[in-house]
């Protein structure tokens, strides 16, 4: 069974968020990577990029396929996981700890319109 | 001589050669006549061998082969069915073979005749009004076949028409096409089963809207039975309709894009017209359309004369050339060769066949494998992996596993509709004993998933190559010899 954390915030689309003050950490849910399979690649946006809630940011290869990442939260980017560039399978290893992009976020109430760990879990049942 | 597995450059020995020729008392030096600059500074490595070595060689690498006339081929959504060998024998005959493009029409009147009558085939079988032969593949029929979508709305005055709406299970093709013809990408999602959802469609009907791109079969082998519903809204929303011919197999000679109202669409000889293909051999495909669209078809294009003959012309509203010349002509030549030796009334047997094949694997193997979409499909279906998840296998451990019984692997992880997707296409040439042997094998794997997972977990055990290293692969390939010796090193 797939991992979810109580205190992080879910999109739909398989991305969690936790927010500490107006910075986003984001990163692909426990699910998704199981989903994906072994990860080669992370495409990610650079630092100074704005992002969109809703609209993609970068993109997940695995040996499966390739996925959009899709933005939880609308923001600049103001980190990313230089990491996963080196080591993509990282995120295979623990994709609550490999975060993948840190966003300043321009409107902080936009988290609420996101899923509870609860609702999550109900989503990756289904 | 299974384990054979050198490489031609590993062979080669310093003054080895193949041939022996007379001293050169004519002073033929060709060198001379070429501006210095663009001769090469050292000699081309080239393998220095005998002829029989050379032989050896290639006739070993050529058994590890495996292709559709070594064994079963399910490939989904690839219809690797049989191509009959009386098409190869009339595609090299060397009163077409030696053909330049350059020769005067005059000269070559049969190969105009051929490539005019099997134009008119593909337009009966498909229900459209003209067809060009001129793109050499299926991807390179789409661009075409969106570009004269894009040719007719600029023909209009109409700019703003640049979306084109994709489902989200269509082939990685579809929305490349449509980027490289300077058109937008829109996505329409799916239902559970896998059909296009017209609730989700609705909206996106605009007067920006270029058209849709559909299949029919649709990715997951079903029937898409809204389509008369779709066509309607597309067209009243002043969109056009373009058909994937990738999955026309089950339709042939019963059922007419035409008729569902596409106004574009392609075809793959390769696939449904029994030409090599998967790396056997070039493919082909033909773009046909709707009386309203020909004058757009790409040139040249070929024209039947009042007296009988055959010319070659170009249009003045066509979007342009395409190709060099008119396409991969032998490919041409083994579809018609096809088509004329199946006639009229086998050819509407082809899709019967192969819908019964796909469907008679499909329950034989569904107590097995978890089947997500239930029904009668078409020509090919997707399992999502097996019934048991609590084995551990997965479906690549699955198609690997099915190298060691010798047969091909299905198409794996397509579409992304589900996890674990497993797309089986046996096409109509295969009799019952194979898919009986098929389906024996696969309940065999299904067995050994929950008895020996590891054996699974770690095929192939049987083949020359075992079970690679996918991650490393993807993230550092070694892509020639060059390389592969630095590495080794």
């Amino acid at each position: 069974m797939s991992k979810i954390l109580d205190d992080l915030r879910y999109a739909d689309s398989h991305e969690w968020v936790k927010l500490e003050g107006d910075i986003a950490t984001i990163g692909i849910t426990d699910y998704a990577q199981h989903a994906l399979g072994n990860i080669v690649y992370v495409d990610m946006p650079e630092v100074g990029d704005e992002v969109t809630q809703g609209e993609d940011f970068g993109a997940v290869e695995s040996v499966k396929a390739a996925s959009d990442l899709i933005s939880p939260v609308s923001g600049e980017v103001v980190e990313i996981n230089e990491a996963l560039e080196d080591e993509p399978e990282l995120v295979n290893q623990d994709a609550f700890a490999n975060w993948i992009m840190k966003v300043k976020v321009s409107d902080p109430s936009e988290i609420e319109s996101l899923l509870d760990a609860a609702a999550y879990a109900k989503i990756c049942e289904e | 001589m299974k384990t054979y597995d050198k490489l031609i450059f590993e062979l080669s020995r310093p003054g080895r050669k193949g041939y022996s020729l007379p001293e050169d008392n004519y002073n033929t030096n060709g060198f001379d006549s070429i501006p210095k600059d663009l001769l090469r500074k050292d000699e081309a490595s080239l393998p220095e061998v005998g002829e029989l070595e050379v032989v050896r060689h290639y006739t070993n690498l050529s058994n590890k082969n495996f292709g559709v006339d070594t064994g079963f081929y399910p490939l989904g959504s690839c219809t690797m069915k049989y191509n009959p060998k009386i098409n190869e024998e009339l595609s090299s005959l060397p009163s077409f073979t030696t053909l330049h493009p350059l020769q005067d029409e005059s000269t070559v009147q049969g190969a105009l005749e051929l490539y005019w009558n099997l134009q008119n085939m593909l337009s009966n079988l498909a229900g459209l009004a003209e067809f060009t032969l001129n793109p050499y593949a299926g991807a390179h029929g789409e661009l075409t076949g969106l570009m004269v979508m894009r040719q007719y709305h600029i023909s209009r005055g109409d700019h703003k028409r640049k979306k084109v709406i994709v489902p989200d299970t269509a082939h990685g093709t579809n929305p490349a096409s449509a980027m490289v013809a300077g058109l937008e990408v829109v996505e329409v999602k799916s239902k559970p089963n896998g059909s296009i959802d017209v609730e989700d469609l609705k909206p996106l009907l605009d007067d920006t809207v270029a058209g849709i791109m559909m299949t029919n079969p649709n990715t997951v082998g079903m029937f898409e039975t809204e389509i008369l519903e779709i066509a309607d809204l597309v067209h009243r929303a002043g969109g056009l309709l373009y058909y994937d011919g990738a999955n026309l197999n089950p339709l042939l000679g019963k059922v007419r894009p035409g008729d569902m109202g596409f106004d574009i669409m392609h075809i793959n000889l390769h696939k449904t017209f029994s030409t090599p293909h998967g790396g056997g051999g070039p493919g082909s495909g033909p773009v046909g359309v709707a009386s309203h669209l020909v004058n757009f078809l790409p040139n040249p294009k070929v024209v039947k004369n009042e007296d009988g003959t055959f010319s070659i012309t170009n249009g003045e509203e066509s979007l342009g050339n395409i190709s060099t010349f008119m396409g991969n002509f032998g490919v041409m030549m083994k579809a018609y060769a096809y088509i004329l030796t199946l006639g009229k009334e086998n050819i509407k047997k082809v899709g019967p066949l192969a819908t019964l094949n796909a469907n008679y694997i499909k329950e034989s193997l569904k107590d097995d494998y978890l089947l997500p979409i239930e029904g009668v499909c078409k020509h090919e279906f997707v399992f999502d992996g097996l019934k048991d998840k609590s084995t551990g296998v997965t479906t690549l451990n699955i198609a690997k596993r099915l190298l060691d019984y010798g047969f091909h692997a299905p198409t794996i992880y397509f579409p992304l509709l589900f996890h674990e997707s497993m797309m089986i296409e046996p096409t109509e040439t295969e009799s019952k004993e194979t898919l009986d042997d098929f389906i024996e094998v696969m309940h065999k794997v299904a067995k050994e998933a929950k008895e020996n997972p590891d054996d699974v977990k770690n095929a192939p055990l049987t083949t020359i190559v075992r079970k690679l290293d996918e991650t490393t692969a993807a993230k550092n390939p070694i892509l020639s010899y060059k390389a592969l010796k630095e590495a080794v090193k």
